[in-house]
């Protein structure tokens, strides 16, 4: 067995908050943003790192990348120690963080480029012919010499993302790197990374809170809830396990003023004046037969169409059956 | 080594073509810094119009005072001077990024900026270091020609020390730049003038803690051959490089200790 590319255990990171309670005394809260972590990625892999807001991923990559020092608990990442092996590290992975840049802001992309690769000391013919795959895959070649300010977000992310693999990596951190991007960017990035991967065996792990990122990129996603694991494993086995609803959509030829009653479901839509209706099941409720045969008995069905359970909605039953902060998610809804 | 430094050589060099793209608006700046480094010198000017001598140095030594001070301050501000913008730096995530490069993060904030505007300030306390040193009476000596490169070398690396002092300073105070100024810009000014005007404590506060009295006074005490007032005897002025030695010192440990509470492993 050789050793995972990232290796995480009993990982724990706490933050020391100080707010003021009277005149004079401040009060000291120790709050645990990463809470006992434990995990291995193999090398080759793709993983979907997923939580709300806060949950701790940008915490776990800070000490993955060796930004910040855990409080207790072993990192390895690359087979170093993050932080004492820094500039070692540096050298072995990429980091993208979407909603901050890594480029120098009045350079273009070719001068960036030509920094970045005398940083990491790349020999001139290699990382010119790495840079020229990236600006060909990547499609910049017509921004090349735009300085870094003018570009557009999905034009500077994919500039991002071809800085973070000039030196060609191992391991490809990316932390939401699909925020704020229209939907062509976002498929366009997808198929890159996908493409990547196949071509150079980089591993991945992704933060991110596009559901279709992960569905698309990854065999395995981890679910972090206040800082714990809430979930390790693939996509179908994480909608088994909370019971996800599918969402049955039912085309009928006469109009229906509501499917109500139809056991084991529920309506979640009425549309096109009662043309088409939006019924959610569980599996363990019922079968799309019995529905079907159900609703024949109201009305013929024209078309239907069977919708995957979504995944945010997967996530959000799973941080409901954490019971232990029920009460939070209510608060936040309310 | 120039495999080491290429590195730091093309950020810098990137650094200064983009200052540089700008013709006119760059003289401006340059224009604009001798300008105010003009304003300060006028000040000098306004004090000896109404007295001779002011703590020893006449308007003579006043002005080789002032021209050392600013040659000093000026070349280290340009230079490093950007570095008490850290918590700008933190802000942005610019020291996250920084800690994902393989190279030292002090060398890469060091070489992030190059302030060539404040070239302008230079260039003026250069002028009028020519001019106060005619206007002096010195005997050039090998050792005197001497000490005046040590003392602008050493005064320039005792500066860019307490920039990084400041930047320090500001792991843990997030809105510390006003008090990091105090040392930086505050030094400047204090060695400006001569160390015998001050109080005691005052005297001891910039020679030994915050050492900008070595930058000028102590080496104009020697070039003069002038006695020191109380506790800053002349031969001090031939300590500037240790001073710097020392300050450094301070500044990396000082720097080092702010980046580990940064990493949060422990302050």
């Amino acid at each position: 067995m050789t050793e995972p590319i990232i290796d995480v255990h009993d990982l724990r990171r706490e933050f020391t908050v100080r707010s003021p309670a009277g005149r004079l005394r401040r009060t000291r809260t120790v709050v645990p943003a990463v809470d006992g972590l434990t995990f291995a990625l193999e090398t080759g892999s793709a993983t979907g790192y997923i939580g709300a807001n806060g949950a701790g991923k940008s915490t776990t990559i800070k000490m993955l990348t060796g930004i910040l020092v855990p409080t207790s608990g072993t990192v390895r990442t690359c087979e170093l120690d993050p932080v004492r092996r820094r500039k070692v590290l540096a050298r072995r992975i990429g980091v993208v963080f979407g909603q901050r840049t890594q480029l120098w802001w009045d350079l273009p992309l070719r001068e960036s480029f030509r920094t970045l690769a005398a940083i990491h000391r790349l020999e001139d013919r290699a990382w010119q012919a790495r840079r020229d795959e990236l600006v060909d895959r990547l499609d910049l070649g017509t921004f090349l010499d735009t300085p870094v300010r003018q570009l557009s977000l999905g034009q500077r992310i994919r500039g991002e993302i071809a800085a973070a693999l000039l030196h060609s990596p191992r391991l490809l951190i990316l932390d939401e790197p699909t925020i704020g991007l229209d939907v062509l960017s976002k498929e366009r990035l997808r198929v890159f990374l996908s493409e990547q991967r196949d071509l150079h065996g980089t591993t991945l792990l992704l933060t991110t809170h596009d559901m279709d990122d992960v569905q698309r990129l990854t065999e395995r996603i981890i679910v972090v809830d206040h800082g714990r694991m809430a979930y390790d494993g693939t996509l179908p086995g994480l909608a088994a396990r909370v019971g996800a609803e599918r969402v049955m959509v039912l085309d009928l030829v006469d109009p229906v003023a509501s499917l109500e009653g139809v056991p084991g479901t529920r309506v979640v839509a009425v549309e096109s004046d009662g043309l088409r209706h939006r019924l959610a099941f569980g599996p363990e409720q019922t079968t799309a037969g019995a529905i079907l045969e159900a609703v024949g008995t109201r009305g013929q069905v024209r078309d239907l169409t069977i919708e995957e359970p979504d995944i945010e909605d997967v996530v959000r039953r799973l941080y409901r059956a954490h019971s232990y902060h029920d009460h939070q998610q209510q608060a936040r809804r309310s | 080594m120039g495999e080491r430094t290429r590195a730091y050589r093309v950020l810098v060099g990137s650094r200064l073509r983009s200052q540089l793209a700008y013709r006119r608006s760059f003289a401006m700046d340059l224009l604009g810094s001798g300008a105010i480094g003009l304003l300060e010198f006028a000040e000098v000017y306004v004090i000896f119009a109404n007295i001779d001598v002011l703590g020893e140095l006449d308007f003579a030594a006043a002005a080789l005072l002032f021209a050392l001070a600013n040659i000093g301050f000026s070349l280290a501000d340009t230079v490093i001077g950007h570095v008490d913008q850290l918590p700008t730096y933190l802000r942005q995530g610019t020291l996250d990024a920084f800690l994902l490069r393989p190279l030292p993060v002090l060398a890469q904030l060091v070489t992030s900026d190059v302030s060539l505007r404040r070239l302008g300030r230079t260039a003026l306390a250069g002028a009028i270091l020519v001019v106060s040193l005619l206007m002096n009476d010195i005997d050039w000596t090998a050792a005197h020609v001497a000490l005046l490169v040590i003392a602008v070398l050493s005064g320039t690396a005792i500066f860019a020390a307490l920039f990084v002092c400041a930047a320090a300073v500001q792991f843990w105070l997030v809105e510390g730049a006003e008090f990091a100024n105090a040392f930086t810009y505050g030094g400047a000014y204090a060695a400006q003038y001569p160390a015998s005007i001050f109080s005691v404590p005052m005297r001891v506060l910039f020679t030994f803690v915050v050492p900008s009295a070595f930058t000028a006074y102590l080496p104009v005490l020697v070039l003069l051959d002038l006695e020191g007032p109380a506790g800053l005897p002349q031969w001090l002025g031939w300590c500037t490089p240790l001073a710097a030695v020392g300050i450094w010192a301070v500044a990396l440990g000082g720097w080092r200790a702010g980046l580990r509470h940064y990493t949060g492993a422990g302050s």
